[in-house]
């Protein structure tokens, strides 16, 4: 096999390639351009600000990507867990039980949307967009239009308030932690396969003894799990929750995110780090055009540029595995 | 040809030919308004090799599909080994030692070979972590597939990069290796040319010559049920019509009765029609 054709088998199978070298790339290109005011902590972290959210919401998206399914209420459950968690601790429960309590409730509504969405039928798109208008709404209600302050934990120094929100690096580190353990998951773990073999092919994993029903209810639980446990970090980390905060804007990065990862939206294929890579990528984007004084309306003209190619090169390298028979 | 190794089940104790493994009495199954199969009554002797034989829509997939705990029959009973069993999954009907080839493959196109040579039997390690032994199932993969003769470019090659006959093969060989009890065949060599078929018919007859495992097989190719079944059965408007030995009925007479069967149904609509 010749270099250049190894160099592309690589980029073929190795999906989260692309977007490494492209993120890499811009990172030079914003270090050179903005040198130490980019490269600096404050600026640095406030890209992982951007990147964590989206990152944490992305990753669990991707089990559902890979199912062929989508989950548009993650980024409410991010909004809602730590709600969940104010109340329960307003009403005078150890902060411990608030958040396993808030928790919980958030593996309840990917529970919900689980279960209506295999049982009754409805498509998942439809089933989380209807939970998260009334998570929203909910959050309207019981917050009476007011702004929760403060957080507990947040601003704290003790080693468990720091690691769960209030040290300004710990929510991308949860986000890079659980990135790893839900990579794992996917490529190496049973359920990893009748997650692949369920979004690749929904009968013949049937056939071949996959119960796919319960595949794909776990799937949500965990998406809203996780978007719910990083919510929480990152309630801890801002010390506020405004309810007017809408959670359809983090899915539609997140979304992109995957997308620009390399999992495109047919099932049976996508990559956790990828995922990852693309929400690193977003918010370096962002904190570099900001720092470099480009107009932030620009981000979005970037942004939509860089998930259409992306998914132009997802959709081309899958055409090309399938045509690459090695006869 | 080597015999299919067995690695995670134990060798069965020695077997009586002749003894029914499988009854079905008066199996029923509609969907919706259209009623498939209308009572069927078949009887599965151990170690023999049954051949299904039916037009297109006579139930012949809907009862395999039935038989491997796919669909769950409306009425009749299934005993297995004498004892009246229910499946309510695929699952359970393969952990009662059934296991079927289906006519689509139930292959997964983005997984490799070797996962899908697993799938629904991973190896896996550190108990209820449940992580894959990948090194394991591709050795064991290679080894399988170089036993039987199957040639893949690589165990780790995805399946969408097979050829039809290729992943048929996969496939069956899945199927084969993990028949403990009763194998399904639901046209097991439609996309294959004549070098795979070949080899798939040796692997079903040594599968057979064990005397382990009974195998249901349906085939549109008389000569091929010829050569692998022990007896036939012909499958028209959702009943058994016709039991009978190989050895006493021929090709001729049995394409014969099934186009006199047809001559008799278009008869019979005309005949409703006029």
């Amino acid at each position: 096999m010749s270099p250049g054709r190894r160099v592309l088998r690589l980029f073929l199978y190795q999906r989260e390639l692309t977007p490494i070298v492209i993120t890499i790339a811009l990172f030079l290109y914003f270090t050179i351009k903005a040198g130490s005011t980019f490269t600096d902590s404050l600026s640095l972290s406030s890209a992982a600000g951007y990147a964590g959210p989206i990152g944490a919401i992305a990753i669990g998206q991707v089990l559902l990507l890979v199912l062929a399914e989508i989950d548009l209420s993650a980024g409410q459950v991010f909004l809602f867990t730590p709600w969940m968690m104010y109340w329960m601790h307003n009403d005078g429960l150890p902060i411990v039980i608030a958040i396993l309590i808030a928790l919980l409730a958030a593996c309840l509504v990917g529970a919900i949307n689980g279960l209506i969405t295999v049982r009754l039928n409805v498509p998942s798109f439809v089933t989380t967009l209807a939970t998260n208008f009334i998570l929203y709404g909910l959050v309207l209600v019981e917050s009476n239009d007011a702004e929760a302050s403060p957080i507990p934990l947040s601003g704290h120094t003790g080693f468990a308030s720091q690691l769960m929100g209030a040290w300004k690096w710990s929510e991308i580190l949860w986000v890079v932690a659980l990135t790893i353990l839900l990579g794992a998951m996917l490529n190496r773990t049973r359920f990893g396969v009748r997650i692949i073999a369920t979004g690749g092919n929904l009968i013949g994993a049937a056939e071949a003894g996959v119960p796919i029903r319960r595949v794909k209810v776990w799937c949500f639980v965990l998406c809203s799990f996780l978007a719910g446990l990083v919510g929480i970090v990152d309630s801890i980390k801002y010390g506020t929750l405004d309810p007017g905060n809408f959670g359809v804007d983090y899915i539609l990065y997140a979304v992109g995110a995957c997308v620009i990862g390399g999992t495109a939206l047919t099932g049976g294929r996508g990559t956790v780090l990828g995922a990852l890579i693309g929400a690193i990528l977003i918010g370096i984007l962002e904190d570099g055009l900001t720092l470099t004084g480009v107009s932030t309306n620009q981000f979005f003209i970037y942004v939509g540029v860089v998930i259409i190619i992306a998914m132009a090169l997802n959709v081309q390298f899958d055409r090309l595995i399938a045509r690459s028979r090695s006869r | 040809m080597s015999a299919a190794p067995q690695p995670s089940e134990p060798t069965p104790p020695a077997v009586n030919r002749g003894e029914a493994v499988l009854e079905v009495r008066g199996v029923t199954k509609s969907f919706g308004a259209l009623q498939v199969l209308r009572g069927i009554d078949l009887t599965l002797r151990q170690g023999e090799v049954l051949g299904l034989v039916g037009d297109n829509g006579a139930g012949k997939s809907t009862f395999v599909k039935i038989l491997s705990g796919f669909h769950p029959p409306d009425g009749g009973e299934i005993l297995i080994g004498g004892a009246r069993a229910t499946f309510s999954s695929v699952e359970s009907a393969r952990t009662q030692g059934i296991e079927t080839v289906y006519q689509d493959l139930a292959l997964i196109p983005q997984l490799p070979v070797f996962q899908n040579l697993f799938l629904g039997h991973e190896l896996t390690r550190l108990g209820p972590l449940r992580l894959l032994d990948k090194r394991e199932m591709r050795k064991l993969a290679r080894q399988y597939l170089d036993d039987i003769n199957v040639n893949v470019p690589s165990v780790d090659a995805e399946a969408a990069q097979l050829s039809g006959g290729q992943r048929q093969a996969i496939a069956v060989a899945r199927a084969v290796r993990s028949a403990r009890k009763i194998l399904l065949l639901d046209e097991p060599l439609s996309a294959m040319g004549a070098r795979e078929s070949r080899l798939i018919i040796d692997l079903v007859k040594d599968l057979s010559s064990s005397g382990r495992v009974s195998i249901i097989v349906i085939d549109h190719n008389y000569a091929h049920l010829f050569e692998l079944c022990d007896r036939l059965n012909v499958i028209n408007g959702g009943r058994i019509t016709l039991d009978v030995q190989v050895h006493e009925t021929s090709i001729e007479e049995l394409t014969e009765l099934m186009v006199s069967a047809y001559r008799r149904q278009l008869e019979e609509v005309q005949n409703a029609g006029a």
